[in-house]
């Protein structure tokens, strides 16, 4: 019986095992999605608890990896819906050779307000899509949605985006 | 919404939120998931349960005639 047959057993060593080979990967996906280290690290703890508690439905034939996307995805979903969290400004922006002036720092803060107002569930599919330019099947596939309701959301979340920059005169 | 829309809107988004640098994870999360294991399971009682329960004590409360009724039907 291989690690991931032993796992959908409830075997505690298997899953320690899986633990520590994707730990990394969940933690990455999540970094990407919430864009908040310490959060994430609770998030990944939080994935591999709600795995193993759902170790019985996991079949031992599927994509492991896959199916611990999806429920890191709903995690994050679920701690963006809690938080409400605003993005934050990376520290790794491009260098700008001039700094910022008021009527850039201005746009900086309505693009921000203007992803933070959308609602999670199209968020996260601008985040993944847009920003990250993850493929929309990878996102349908860690969303548990099809391709096609990717780019309705993607569509929709564009429109309400476009209509705010808009209002607000907003340039790049 | 054509490409270069979207494209302007890719742009705008990622002039104040670039993609992180490769994240790395920079500790060991198996002694906090061990922690999580061994808690005991949170009972958590949705909000509708606590809403039948304070109904219930109110009309026992304002209605005690209907005590004997309901440990009838009980």
């Amino acid at each position: 019986m291989d690690v991931i047959e032993r796992f959908a057993t409830g075997d505690l060593d298997a899953f320690e095992s899986l633990f520590r080979q994707y730990q990394a990967v969940v933690y990455r996906w999540i970094v990407r999605i919430i864009r908040d280290p310490a959060s994430a690290e609770d998030l990944t703890v939080e994935t591999f608890l709600r795995a193993y508690r759902a170790h019985a439905r996991f079949r031992p034939d599927g994509n492991f990896e896959a199916w611990l996307r999806r429920i890191a995805t709903n995690a994050a979903l679920d701690h963006l819906r809690k938080a409400r969290v605003h993005v934050e400004l990376p520290d790794d922006l491009p260098a700008g050779a001039t700094p910022d002036t008021a009527e850039q720092k201005e746009s900086r803060t309505a693009i921000r307000s203007a992803l933070a107002s959308l609602p999670p569930r199209l968020r996260i599919v601008v985040q993944l899509g847009l920003v990250e330019e993850e493929p929309y099947r990878a996102i349908g596939d860690s969303l548990g949605i099809s391709e096609s309701a990717v780019k309705l959301r993607m569509f929709r979340a564009v429109r309400i985006l476009r209509k705010k920059l808009h209002d607000w005169d907003v340039r790049p | 919404m054509n490409d270069n829309e979207l494209n302007d809107l890719r742009d705008k988004l990622r002039s104040v939120i670039a993609p992180p640098r490769e994240p790395e994870l920079k500790r060991d999360l198996w002694p906090a998931m061990l922690a999580h294991l061994n808690q005991p399971p949170r009972i958590r009682v949705p909000w509708f349960d606590w809403l039948l329960a304070a109904v219930a004590a109110a009309v026992l409360i304002f209605f005690p005639g209907a005590i004997p009724a309901l440990l009838y039907h009980l």
